[in-house]
């Protein structure tokens, strides 16, 4: 394994599943093998506030926050919250935010809208097909298992190089 | 040759990392009453069926049954936020002299940054102030270890020991491999009227030994390993403790550390052999300067950070700030703010106390949020229960006043009770708004004696408000749904003119209940 340390800022705000969305991404990068630090903040900032959570995994992490710049990808659920978080992202770094409107389009349900962009995510990390599949039946109950993979493979799809 | 049995992981948020390593100690008895960022830890425990597990009223009583079962011979725990602590600090600072006898924790998470607090307040002091061992974990798989080592220094020490989280190692996430439970032989239960009975004669005997036991800990924090060092180039060198370790991780790689897991009592020793091996040395810590004022005392030369950022939560960017011996320089960060959630009731209650132009004294709630615009209907936030005493202190300052007290239901049976039968003696007037949402809402959803259910969410005896009102000495007690616009502001406004004790008890069901069932 390499030393590399991947660093996803996730934000959007209070009940769009921000931190739904870090924990599918964190369980699959502990499926595949990382060390991970995920860090959020519960109480008073998910009554319909920003809402923010920064994922860090590698062979070691320490800081579970990234520092502005240091960020590979930018997850962003709202257009508004964009802004204010496009500073965490490194030079040339991915924001997602960018694919939010098409995967808008694609899907029915707004509720599977954090699922389906961290699958448009997931082929730009080294993790595989198969973690993903395992972190989601992690994650969800088992009642909506089935629903949040085939809206995953759907952003996956986008995703693709 | 044997195989090594592969432990299984899972990702887990420093609370729930720590109530998996209590677990494995073999903890028997848990209490706590809820409190961001602390709450999660209660919650984890209750899923093992083996723990007693149990929402208290408050973190007074929490304390005390907690630590009572340790002394009956079962491993316990307390858990608080960092302002709940200050509600045991009574049985706490005796508790020191008492000792334990199977071992007891105190897990205190505080709130730098005040994600949901009132207050940033440095709980490391309540160490020294009650001569007590505190470990102080920098992340989650350092919780889930450190809670184990808690449990055996307070069984070795014959004391009770501080585990102090703060939001972020409580809500970061990390892999961590859990294990076996493990239960100690239980201690014996006996009566020991010297050591439990703390009257003036037996304190002070007690005294002589905490001033002993503090000695027997300083040579404990000496030789742990949980007081690291880590060798590095020599130029520079950080004294450290808590997330602010990890953090500095990242930024210097290169530097030597000291990391201090186990922070009181200080480990001079060790303290100044590292500083003679660096170059320049920095005392690096989230709000007080508890080491740095310390470690000035010993005479070494160090660097801490610029006063200024004393307040606040550190971050990865401030460690270069720090350094470099700048003051902190206030950033304007536009962030969406919380707010009721849409239908909640407290709109509605707050909607009629807003038509009245009343004078609002607030508590400790979801419905705190109503105090920004555009409701700004309430205008204080102090403690937990100061709602209903508040009341009470402002009609006797300013009596030609339009008053009127709110206490969520939870809050109430917390502490707001106390300040009802206070009113009622000592012949207070006025009204009290009891915003009954049947849930402990702000901190997610828990229950307490007014829901009638356990933390297992078992049905038990349930406590009815309005009786207990009644009971206190409320002239009247009147229960109005406050979504019935009209009779809730009929009866606020027949009250409020009235030269009586009244209790209004503004009853509906917290909109997020429903979903969670």
């Amino acid at each position: 394994m390499k030393d590399t340390v991947y660093s996803i800022t996730f934000g959007g705000i209070g009940g769009q599943g921000v931190l739904k969305a870090s924990e599918i991404c964190g369980w699959a990068a502990l499926y595949a093998g990382y060390h991970i630090k995920k860090s959020e903040v519960h109480g008073m900032a998910q009554r319909g506030g920003s809402v923010e959570s920064h994922l860090r995994f590698g062979k070691r992490v320490y800081s579970p926050l990234i520092v502005a710049g240091g960020a590979d990808f930018l997850v962003c659920f709202h257009h508004d919250e964009q802004p204010r978080l496009k500073a965490f992202l490194k030079k040339g770094g991915t924001d997602m935010t960018d694919f939010l409107d098409k995967v808008q389009e694609l899907i029915d349900d707004p509720r599977s809208l954090n699922t389906a962009l961290v699958g448009v995510l997931s082929p730009k990390l080294p993790i595989s097909e198969t973690c993903w599949m395992k972190a989601i039946e992690t994650v969800f109950k088992p009642a909506i298992v089935a629903e949040n993979k085939k809206v995953f493979l759907t952003g996956r799809e986008i995703g693709r190089p | 040759m044997a195989k090594k049995k592969t432990l299984q992981k899972a990702l887990l948020s420093g609370n729930e990392a720590l109530a998996h390593g209590a677990y494995e100690a073999g903890l028997g008895v848990a209490c706590a009453y809820p409190g961001t960022p602390s709450t999660e830890i209660l919650e984890t425990l209750a899923g093992f069926k083996e723990i007693d597990v149990q929402w208290s009223v408050n973190e007074k009583v929490a304390y005390e049954v907690a630590l009572g079962a340790a002394v009956a011979g079962v491993r316990s725990l307390f858990a608080c936020k960092h302002v709940g602590l200050n509600v045991a600090m009574d049985p706490l600072m005796t508790s020191s002299y008492t000792g334990v006898n199977a071992g007891f924790v105190i897990v205190v998470a505080d709130d730098p940054g005040m994600h949901s607090s009132q207050n940033e307040q440095d709980t490391r002091w309540v160490a020294i102030y009650s001569k007590m061992p505190l470990l102080e974990p920098s992340s989650p798989a350092e919780a889930r270890e450190y809670i184990q080592e808690a449990f055996r220094i307070s069984e070795r020490f014959d004391t009770p020991v501080m585990v102090r989280m703060t939001t972020r190692v409580s809500h970061t996430k990390e892999d961590v491999a859990l294990g076996e439970r493990q239960v100690p032989p239980r201690p014996a239960f006996e009566r020991n009227a010297a050591k439990y009975v703390m009257v003036p004669g037996h304190a002070y005997q007690r005294h002589i030994f905490v001033e002993k036991r503090l000695d027997k800990l300083k040579a404990l924090a000496e030789r742990t390993k949980f007081n690291r060092i880590e060798p590095g180039d020599g130029k520079i060198g950080f004294i450290t403790s808590s997330v602010t370790y990890q953090y500095l991780k990242d930024v210097y790689p290169d530097a030597s550390y000291l990391k201090l897991g186990m922070s009181y009592p200080f480990c001079d020793d060790k303290i100044t052999a590292f500083a003679k091996t660096v170059r320049k040395l920095f005392v690096v810590e989230e709000l007080d300067p508890f080491l740095e004022e310390h470690i000035k005392t010993l005479g070494v030369k160090c660097t801490a950070k610029d006063p200024s950022f004393r307040v606040g939560e550190l971050t990865p960017e401030s460690m270069p700030e720090i350094v470099a011996g700048r003051a902190k320089r206030e950033k304007k960060v536009v962030k969406r703010p919380p707010r009721l959630c849409a239908g909640c009731p407290h709109w509605a209650s707050f909607a009629a106390l807003k038509k009245i132009d009343a004078f609002v004294a607030g508590d400790i709630g979801c419905y705190t949020l109503a105090s920004l615009p555009p409701t700004a209907a309430l205008h204080s936030c102090l403690c937990m229960g100061a709602g209903v005493t508040w009341h009470e202190g402002w009609r006797k300052g300013a009596p030609n006043k339009k008053i009127v007290g709110v206490v969520g239901d939870s809050t109430f049976v917390h502490s707001g009770v106390t300040g009802l039968i206070n009113a009622a003696y000592n012949k207070a007037k006025g009204v009290i708004l009891i915003l009954d949402n049947s849930t402990t809402a702000m901190t997610g959803g828990q229950q307490h004696p007014g829901t009638g259910l356990t933390i297992r969410n078992e049905p038990t005896k349930q406590l009815i408000l309005e009786d207990l009102c009644r009971a206190c000495g409320a002239d009247n007690v009147d229960v109005v749904d406050p979504m019935d616009v009209k009779a809730f502001a009929a009866i606020l406004e027949k009250r409020i003119n009235e030269d009586a004790l009244s209790v209004i008890v503004s009853r509906h069901p917290c909109r997020l209940l429903k979903r969670q069932v």
